[in-house]
């Protein structure tokens, strides 16, 4: 099991989980998204903004890291 | 009431109404009040809740006949009841009922219109509008009674319909009709019969399409809350009930909303004659229009005229071969309602000699009486007017 | 996927555009569902027309998909005849607000237990753009070539006045606020009503020039504040965001088996 799941099937290239990842660790890779894993902190958001219900994050949230929508706090 | 005790009551035609949906086990009536159907929402409201059913008064004509398809496909047998305004208001969700073949009833009490028209007067105007009320390529069942005992029974009888085809049906009764009282019988229960609806037998885990017919046509429900999760839409669907513009599987459920009724007209077709056999003249007629003609067959039977009369219990499917045979030997043909001729249009249709139908008719909001038929045919029989 | 057995995965991908919030609420819906353990058979979703209404068909719920404007009567129909469903009665705005209207407030009064959710996009984009009654002045549409004259509905205020026992509003950026709302919606007993302020990037953003998903998102962000916040306090210009109503009164449906109890003992 892939630490960040992406269904390119799916996924639409919107770029809204690239914009608000906390981390930017999503980029658009021929309009699909793409996760760096080194970068990922497994906190999920761009699981749940995902319009097309394209991401599963496996990855547990690292400690000590809360994050909201308005980003790391 | 003992067991030998018949069920025996004085009642107005809307409250018959009542009584044989009750019969046919009613569970679900949402309506909004107007004149003059309004009696059997009052009845229901008080009626309804004594067995466990639910009655409900909407915030309008629409919410009632949408909450109808939705307690239909949760299960209950379900109706509503209106007048014309409303009828026009209800024909969006008729429509929806039609597309996603959901069985329930729906009673129209007809007043004059076009528009608020005559709110407390008779009319049957709206024959074509329950054929053709709302939109698109679809059918439906149309049912009439002339009698309060009549009433009772085809109310039974569009239940009986509506859970067996999966389609509304409408009962197109009219404000004599709704509003008279005579005697009313209520059978035992089990003397007529009472059409279950049939509910898939698919087991938990199999695939159950809602709406792949059997080779009977039916197609078995299953309701809402039950083990099957299953689509229900307004536009075009596939055997799942999802949507689909493929032109084929339009083509084919097209071909299945009209076929599975017009292709039971034989069926569907209910009807009362009166003294047709040796008929030079035929009258057809329903609704409280059929009782002036059943009064001037027997007045002019007793002085030895040649007359009959075909009561049409169902209207629509038109039974149409039903008419030509019934008429095959008249000379002339009256045709009895308040309308302009709407019934007398599809009657034209279906006899040889179209030339040779004439239109009785009353539409001031009055009663059309024996007098103004045998007005009318004594000038096509050339005895003056 | 936790939620597979929520959908219909054989739909998908979904038909709405690139970036679309309705995407989204979906995807909070789901989430919500399954982590409140809700059977799936006893959920029941009913919508009425437009892109909004398309997220019936992949939801592996009792799913209805009705007329324009008409989900709320037809869920009430449902739920009447079983009240033990969970109803969920997704609506867009001009669905729930303007041919939907009455119903809409009749709903909020009965107190009928089901969680309505207003997807506002502020336009019509299932027919390309048109303004809609949560549009307000000032607006482009292709029917509001010069802008918009009309005011808006506020969703919630309308919610409240009208009755409604749970009135929240979120967007489709405060995407872990939207679950918790959506929990306490569907937990709610009585009539909830969810405002969700979700992006239409095809035809809102681009007709008002105001860019596509993210920055519609940003907008929301930066133009909407907590109830009780510092901020909206020191802005009154910003769009109050939270749950405005949570409170209880008599459920349509416990009432009815009271007038039950009442007409059986009757006879």
């Amino acid at each position: 099991m892939e630490a960040v799941e992406i269904n390119v099937l799916w996924c639409k290239g919107c770029g809204v989980c690239v914009a608000f990842c906390p981390k930017k660790a999503l980029s658009l890779v021929g309009e699909k998204a793409q996760v760096d894993p080194e970068l990922c902190i497994g906190c999920g958001m761009c699981e749940l903004y995902c319009p097309d219900l394209a991401i599963v994050v496996n990855k547990p949230t690292k400690k000590n890291e809360k994050v909201t929508e308005e980003g790391l706090s | 009431m003992s067991a030998t005790q018949q069920d025996v009551r004085f009642v107005q035609g809307n409250e018959a109404c009542v009584r044989g949906a009750l019969y046919a086990g009613l569970r679900f009536f949402a309506g909004y009040p107007i004149t003059p159907s309004t009696e059997i929402a009052e009845h229901l409201a008080e009626n309804l809740p004594k067995v466990g059913g639910t009655f409900v008064q909407m915030e309008d004509e629409i919410a009632s006949m949408c909450a109808v398809c939705g307690a239909s496909l949760a299960g209950s047998k379900s109706m509503t009841a209106t007048s014309g305004p409303g009828f026009s208001l209800k024909q969006e969700a008729i429509g929806y009922a039609a597309m996603a073949e959901i069985p329930c009833v729906v009673v129209d009490v007809q007043r004059a219109g076009p528009s608020t028209g005559l709110a407390t007067k008779v009319a049957q105007a709206d024959v074509n509008q329950a054929r053709w009320g709302t939109h698109g390529e679809h059918s439906i069942v149309t049912l009439t009674a002339s009698t309060v005992q009549d009433m009772f029974a085809v109310t039974v009888e569009a239940f009986n319909i509506a859970e067996a085809y999966r389609t509304p049906v409408i009962l197109l009764f009219d404000e004599v009709m709704g509003h008279m009282r005579e005697r009313l019988v209520i059978p035992p229960a089990g003397e007529l019969p009472v059409t279950e609806r049939l509910r898939t037998a698919v087991k938990p885990g199999v695939n159950y399409h809602p709406y792949l017919p059997r080779e009977d046509g039916r197609l078995p429900m299953s309701d809402y809350g039950d083990i099957h999760r299953y689509h229900v839409t307004g536009l075009y669907h596939d055997i799942w009930g999802f949507p689909t513009e493929q032109p084929e599987q339009v083509n084919k459920l097209v071909h299945h909303l009209v076929d599975k009724i017009e292709g039971r007209v034989h069926e569907l077709a209910r009807w009362k004659e009166f003294y047709l056999e040796d008929a030079e003249n035929v009258l057809i007629s329903y609704g409280s229009a059929a009782r002036s003609a059943r009064h001037l067959v027997e007045t002019r039977r007793q002085k030895g005229h040649r007359v009959g009369l075909l009561e049409l219990q169902t209207i629509w499917p038109f039974p149409k071969d039903l008419v030509r045979e019934k008429t095959a030997n008249a000379k002339n043909v009256f045709v009895v309602e308040m309308n302009m001729g709407q019934v007398m249009a599809q009657v034209k249709q279906a006899v040889d000699n179209p030339d040779h139908v004439y239109l009785v008719n009353r539409v001031d909001g009055t009663l059309v009486t024996p007098t103004d038929i045998g007005n009318v045919m004594r000038v096509i029989e050339g005895k003056g007017v | 996927m936790a939620f597979r057995d929520l959908i219909r995965e054989r739909f998908f991908p979904h038909i709405w555009c690139p970036g679309c919030g309705h995407g989204t609420v979906l995807n909070s819906l789901l989430h919500v569902v399954d982590k409140m353990g809700l059977d799936p058979t006893s959920m029941c979703m009913v919508s009425g027309i437009g892109c909004s209404a398309r997220i019936s068909g992949y939801v592996n719920f009792h799913t209805m998909h009705t007329m324009h404007g008409r989900a709320l009567p037809c869920a009430t129909g449902i739920k009447l005849a079983k009240p033990q469903l969970n109803m969920i009665v997704p609506m867009g705005d001009g669905d729930a607000m303007a041919i939907g209207g009455n119903h809409f407030i009749h709903a909020c009064r009965r107190n009928i237990d089901m969680t309505a959710i207003v997807l506002n996009n502020r336009i019509y984009g299932m027919t390309g753009g048109q303004y809609s009654p949560l549009s307000g002045r000032g607006v482009l549409a292709t029917t509001a070539p010069y802008r918009s004259i009309d005011d808006d509905f506020d969703a919630v205020a309308l919610a409240q006045g009208a009755g409604a026992t749970f009135v929240a509003r979120t967007t489709a950026f405060h995407v872990k606020e939207l679950s918790k709302i959506l929990t306490k919606a569907i937990q709610h007993k009585g009539f909830s009503v969810v405002e969700v302020m979700v992006q239409c990037p095809t035809y809102f953003g681009r007709k008002n020039k105001m860019g596509g998903a993210v920055q519609l998102l940003e907008y929301y962000r930066d133009n909407t504040a907590p109830l009780g916040s510092k901020k909206l306090e020191e802005n009154q210009n910003l769009i109050p965001r939270g749950i405005f109503v949570e409170r209880e009164r008599p459920e349509y449906c416990e009432e009815y088996q009271n007038v039950i109890a009442l007409a059986e003992g009757k006879e």
